[in-house]
């Protein structure tokens, strides 16, 4: 289809007072080529969308460009169907909101971001949205409380489900127990597990599917169709589904490390889960001689909030205390319970269980560390606190200690395991000596990765979920928490956090929520989160593909694979849409129907740079348009004034940058390139997780460049910028265009 | 027959996702907020522990989710009103009072210019005014002024003069809408605890002495104070700030509940006093430093700063000292002592309760007034902090959740119905 672009140029909120927009529009005729090219006072209004309207219905135009406000506002307004390319040009927080009105540089940056515009809009065109059979099944790994529950609240929505359980039943650990604690009001009793009946429920539902002593042997293909083979006792079964969950649960905290608490040198130091078998047996008493615990302590944190051991709180161990203290005190009307803690963590409504067994005068608490714990000679035991409240040391003794050892996730780190593989490979094959014993040292320091496998992934990044701190394959974000890097693949339950009952089975609701979801945005070609309802997705050029690797190995979200020779194979559904595998490909060979390295480099080359002697210098902003683009209209609405030397260009992520682009603006005169993302390290908040980190990694590389060339690499500025630090920008901006001014004038200009 | 809308009440960090989530599973979901804007208090947020990031990054995300659905209507000043109906089945009355301000606004300001009027800024819990005609923030979604009418003068018709689109319209009407909807999600939040209840505490009596959610907008940069953290009596930064923990909360006369996030909040807000008064000092008075899961290690790296002490301790009063001073006396429970400690500025952490009043017969509240989510009416459902005492990640969490009971409803609705 032949493009017909019309420009509509808003006069509105300041901008005719700021620019003069019938010159802009002949601007538009005359040099952009346009076909239409209309002024309207108020754009968005009834009238002036009307206008649009009616040149679209006429066939004038075909392809807009809209130059009025930020596309951050009057998205309703200007939309115009997805089959119609808008093109917004910001004309009034970017300019006319934060440059001077009437100015010469302020005319002229107007007239750059409508060419910048009309160059997007002529080289975009409507995605077309991709179609496949997409399975609407979700399977779900790990039969507990978690995983149970997602199988039932997936069924209910009226989605099929296959169920994986590693034990010959369903249940997990909640099934092991006596009781669970309260969550329900009235708070104050410990409940029944409540999870056989879940169990029963999964085992007659007939859209759940249950496979037990089964494990996931492997899994192909991606969200919508992964292709998965289940070894049960009976043989291997496949299974298509069109998303997963993974709810495989926790262990408890290795005992055998906490000597240091008793455990091993006396029987009659328990864990809290050896305590709860004894209970749900019936058999409480001291394992030593069958006597019944007439002094029972409690070691919280025993393992928990240690660096040496869990440096997180295992979140559960003190209301799973406070239950289990219950046992004790029924059991032994006489027995005395001390809960040595250094917090008492009863959050919420939890407070009111806490109280609960406070009022029983037989349960101590005691606040402090445990020194020791020995035999005291006369068959008891002896725990030695320091800091305690009195200030001095105390002895505790007991017929029981019970260690309320925390959580440990029943994880895998696809990463990692992916790093020891290729670690080994190396230490084998790898050309030098150093290289190979630095490859050994590597993979000794991951062998702890060996055979953790549990989804068996067939992804070029490694065979599961990648994990955060502590191996918890969860959530970086606060405001997303099921934002995981493998698409259509949620964790839930005690897995990806330390949480209890109740807690797992909320998540795992959200979780096939998020599974039901994906499969739905799949099913209409469109992405999931963060661009959630994107219809766009990667075309890969592979006739010239050199097989350099870089998309696969920068892509967040392990959507590439590779065939033998390090081709990419694109996985479509697994695609975020962020753009860093086009930032990342040399060649240029990945383009996105709205957007491409052409697309930007002709945004680039559209700027007009002024010759050496008019003294005013060009820079160039790639900016995050998820953070760092909001805040640079944040600070027009604020009405802050910065350089009118600066054009920003907007990235769907900082990581799609392709270094290209630099090399077009630097070769045309622009005389800097700023680089502006999120925040990356530890804390990241880029919503593509290495998107801000890679582009400032690529820009080492630039820099030699530029030396080799004779260009100062001061050109160009990575900088990190969260959405609230719009009041940063003016002086980022100016100084920027300072030192610019101060390096001098670009030599390549005029070239 | 066609499939049911699912109603969110609330449109702070819950509901929006409760909204967006249920949306993007293919669901028409109708999102209604009392106030003239979302965001609710996380809005007011300046950073999110632990990772001290700013709430905005979020919702922009979000909002602009909401933007691109076309399969979710956003109602502000909406409440709802009355349903009726059966489970899977209900038909919801929501009142929308009048904006002043239609959908032609384009957020220019001139109105505000304009506007001789001053009203109390809530937004920033009254630390500072706005015009009449205002907006709250750069960022607020819908992006669109809005008129406190009885803050007008009688007859004013400035902002109409001013705005040059026809945005604004005095004699809008209340309006009533009726949506057939499979189910409905509760997420109506959380307010403070009013602070000035806890007689002791001073709060209301001493200028220096302020909340925790005082204490965010003093820390964010679009606040009243720009980011700088001021003493309310003489706008000079404090040399020394006490955190009071359990402000009400853990208390039989207040709230018997722990309210969860006021641990992590103080210890966040440790921080920014740290950062933006790098001479300060600050204790954090404190029953149980209740800091779960992965907000342990946050807690470690706070608790390392050497001017940042955690003192086991109940505050027992705090009363007016020299230069605005105050002296907070607290018992020391490791030193077996009372002790005073003298402030420039207190922060007390007070608690969250829920905001489950007004809501149609069917919740079940428990004896907190949250709704627990057990128990109630078939299709009704509630997330977030008025389900219980949470941070923002667990919200979202269970709203996510509450996304998935609707749509079963919806479902099943589509099913039988």
């Amino acid at each position: 289809m032949d493009k017909k672009i019309g420009v509509y140029i808003c006069g509105g909120c300041g901008i005719a007072e700021s620019i003069d927009a019938a010159k802009l529009a002949a601007l538009a005729r005359k040099e952009c080529k346009a076909q239409a090219a209309t002024v309207h006072p108020f754009l968005c209004g009834g009238e002036g969308l009307e206008t649009i309207r009616k040149d679209l219905a006429a066939g004038a135009v075909n392809t807009l460009v809209v130059a009025a406000c930020s596309p951050r506002v009057k998205t309703e307004a200007f939309d115009f169907g997805a089959r119609t390319v808008v093109e917004r040009v910001n004309l009034r927080e970017h300019v006319a909101w934060s440059h001077a009105p009437n100015d010469e540089d302020t005319r002229v940056l107007a007239e750059d971001y409508l060419r910048m515009g009309v160059a997007r809009a002529r080289k975009s065109e409507a995605p077309v949205p991709a179609s496949d059979q997409i399975s609407r099944d979700v399977l779900v790994v790990g039969g507990g409380a978690a995983g149970l529950t997602a199988a039932l609240e997936t069924a209910e929505a009226g989605y099929g489900v296959v169920l994986v359980e590693k034990q010959a039943t369903l249940g997990g650990f909640a099934a092991t127990l006596k009781q669970r604690f309260p969550t329900q009001p009235p708070y104050a009793e410990p409940l029944a597990d409540g999870v056989r009946e879940l169990a029963d429920r999964a085992l007659y539902h007939p859209r759940i599917r249950v496979l037990t002593s089964a494990g996931v042997e492997s899994v192909q293909g991606q969200p919508g169709m992964f292709d998965a083979t289940i070894r049960t006792e009976a043989g291997t079964t496949n299974v298509r589904a069109g998303a997963i969950v993974e709810a495989t649960g926790w262990k408890p905290y290795d005992a055998t490390r906490l000597t240091r608490l008793g455990y091993g040198a006396s029987p009659d130091v328990v864990t809290n889960v050896e305590l709860e078998k004894m209970a749900a047996e019936g058999r409480l008493a001291r394992p030593s001689d069958g006597k019944p615990a007439e002094d029972v302590v409690f070691i919280q944190c025993a393992g928990s909030r240690d660096p040496e051991h869990l440096s997180y709180c295992s979140s559960v161990c003190c209301m799973a205390t406070l239950k289990q203290a219950g046992y004790v005190r029924r059991q032994n009307p006489n027995a005395r319970v001390y809960v040595v803690y250094r917090d008492i963590r009863t959050p919420g409504q939890c407070e009111a269980f806490y109280r609960k067994v406070q009022e029983d005068p037989l349960n101590f608490f005691v606040k402090g560390e445990v020194e020791a714990v020995g035999a005291n000679g006369d068959g008891k035991l002896s725990v030695t606190l320091k800091n305690t409240l009195l200030g001095e040391s105390v002895a505790l003794m007991a017929d029981l200690v019970v260690l309320a050892t925390g959580m440990s996730p029943n994880s895998a780190d696809g990463e990692a395991i992916r790093a020891l593989e290729d670690a080994q490979t190396r230490a084998v094959k790898g050309q030098t000596e150093a290289q190979r014993a630095e490859a050994s040292r590597k993979a000794d320091e991951l062998k702890r990765h060996a055979g953790t496998q549990i989804l068996n992934l067939a992804y070029r990044q490694g065979p599961d979920l990648p994990a955060l701190a502590n191996g918890f394959p969860d959530s970086h974000f606060v405001c997303f928490p099921y934002e995981t890097r493998r698409t259509g693949i949620y964790a839930a339950g005690a897995v990806r956090s330390p949480m209890d009952i109740a807690h797992a089975e909320e998540d795992a609701r959200g979780a096939a929520l998020k599974a039901i979801q994906s499969i739905e945005l799949a099913s209409r070609g469109r992405a999931v989160h963060p661009r959630a309802g994107d219809e766009s997705f990667p075309a890969f050029f592979l006739q010239r593909c050199t097989q350099c690797k870089r998309c696969t190995e920068e892509c967040p979200f392990g959507a590439l694979d590779e065939d033998e020779k390090g081709t990419p194979r694109p996985n479509i559904y697994r695609c975020r849409r962020c753009g860093i595998c086009m930032g990342a490909c040399p060649e240029r060979i990945i383009s996105f129907a709205n957007y491409s390295v052409d697309m930007i480099a002709t945004m680039v080359k559209a700027i007009e740079v002024p010759e050496e002697d008019e003294e005013k210098p060009r820079v160039v902003a790639f900016i995050c348009e998820n953070d760092a683009y909001p805040a640079l209209d944040i600070a027009g609405f604020h009405r802050l004034q910065y350089d009118p030397g600066v054009r920003v260009i907007p990235l769907r992520c900082l990581g799609s940058l392709n270094i290209v682009w630099i090399a077009d603006a630097l070769s045309r005169g622009i005389d800097g390139v700023m680089l502006i993302g999120c925040k990356y390290g530890d804390d990241y908040q880029c919503h593509f997780v290495k998107g801000s980190e890679l582009a400032n990694r690529r820009m080492e590389n630039v820099k030699e460049t530029l030396q080799r060339l004779q260009l100062e690499p001061e050109r160009i500025q990575v900088t990190q910028l969260a959405i609230n630090e719009y009041g940063k920008l003016p002086e980022l901006l100016n100084g920027f265009m300072e030192l610019v001014r101060e390096i001098g004038p670009n030599p390549y200009k005029g070239f | 027959m066609s499939a049911r809308a699912i109603l969110v009440v609330g449109g702070g960090i819950s509901g929006i996702t409760a909204a967006v989530e249920a949306a993007e599973a293919g669901r028409q979901v109708v999102l209604i907020e009392k106030s003239p804007f979302l965001g609710g208090r996380v809005t007011r947020t300046h950073l999110y522990f632990p990772k001290l990031c700013p709430p905005a990054c979020g919702l922009e995300i979000n909002y602009k989710r909401i933007r691109n659905n076309p399969a979710i209507t956003v109602l502000t000043q909406a409440e709802l009103e009355s349903l009726a109906g059966t489970p899977g089945s209900y038909q919801a009355t929501v009142k929308i009072a009048p904006r002043f301000v239609t959908s032609a606004c384009t957020a220019c300001g001139a109105c505000a210019e304009a506007c001789p009027a001053e009203r109390p800024d809530d937004f920033n819990y009254g630390l500072k005014k706005t015009k009449a005609a205002y907006i709250p923030a750069a960022n607020a979604f819908p992006p669109l002024y809005a008129i406190d009418r009885p803050a007008c003068p009688n007859g004013c018709r400035a902002c109409v003069d001013a705005c040059r689109y026809g945005a604004i319209d005095l004699d809008q009407p209340v309006e009533r809408r009726t949506f057939d909807v499979a189910a409905v999600i509760a997420a109506t939040g959380w307010a403070p605890y009013d602070a000035a209840k806890i007689d002791n505490l001073g709060f209301g009596r001493h200028p220096n002495v302020v909340t925790n959610v005082i204490m965010e907008r003093m820390a964010a940069r679009d606040g009243p104070t720009g980011g700088r953290i001021l003493r309310p009596s003489d706008g000079r930064p404090p040399r020394s700030v006490v955190f009071v923990q359990c402000a009400g909360s853990r208390d039989d006369n207040h709230l018997p509940y722990c309210s969860a996030v006021c641990c992590a909040a103080s210890l966040k807000q440790a921080t920014y006093v740290r950062t933006e008064c790098p001479e300060a000092d600050v204790s954090i008075f404190y029953i149980d430093i209740r800091a779960g899961g992965r907000l342990e290690d946050f807690y470690a790296r706070v608790a390392a700063d050497d001017c940042i002490k955690l003192i086991k301790g109940k505050v027992a009063k705090v009363e007016a000292a020299e230069d605005g001073d105050l002296l907070v006396t607290a018992e020391d429970a490791l030193q077996g002592r009372k002790r005073s400690h003298r402030a420039s500025l207190v922060v007390l952490a007070t608690g969250i309760v829920p905001q489950s009043g007004g809501l149609p017969a069917g919740f079940v509240r428990d004896e907190f007034q949250f709704l627990p989510g057990a128990g109630g009416r078939a299709g009704l459902y509630s997330a977030g902090c008025v389900r219980r005492p949470e941070e923002v990640m667990a919200s979202v969490q269970d709203a996510t959740g509450a996304a998935l009971e609707a749509i079963q409803d919806v479902v099943r609705g589509a099913v039988h119905g």
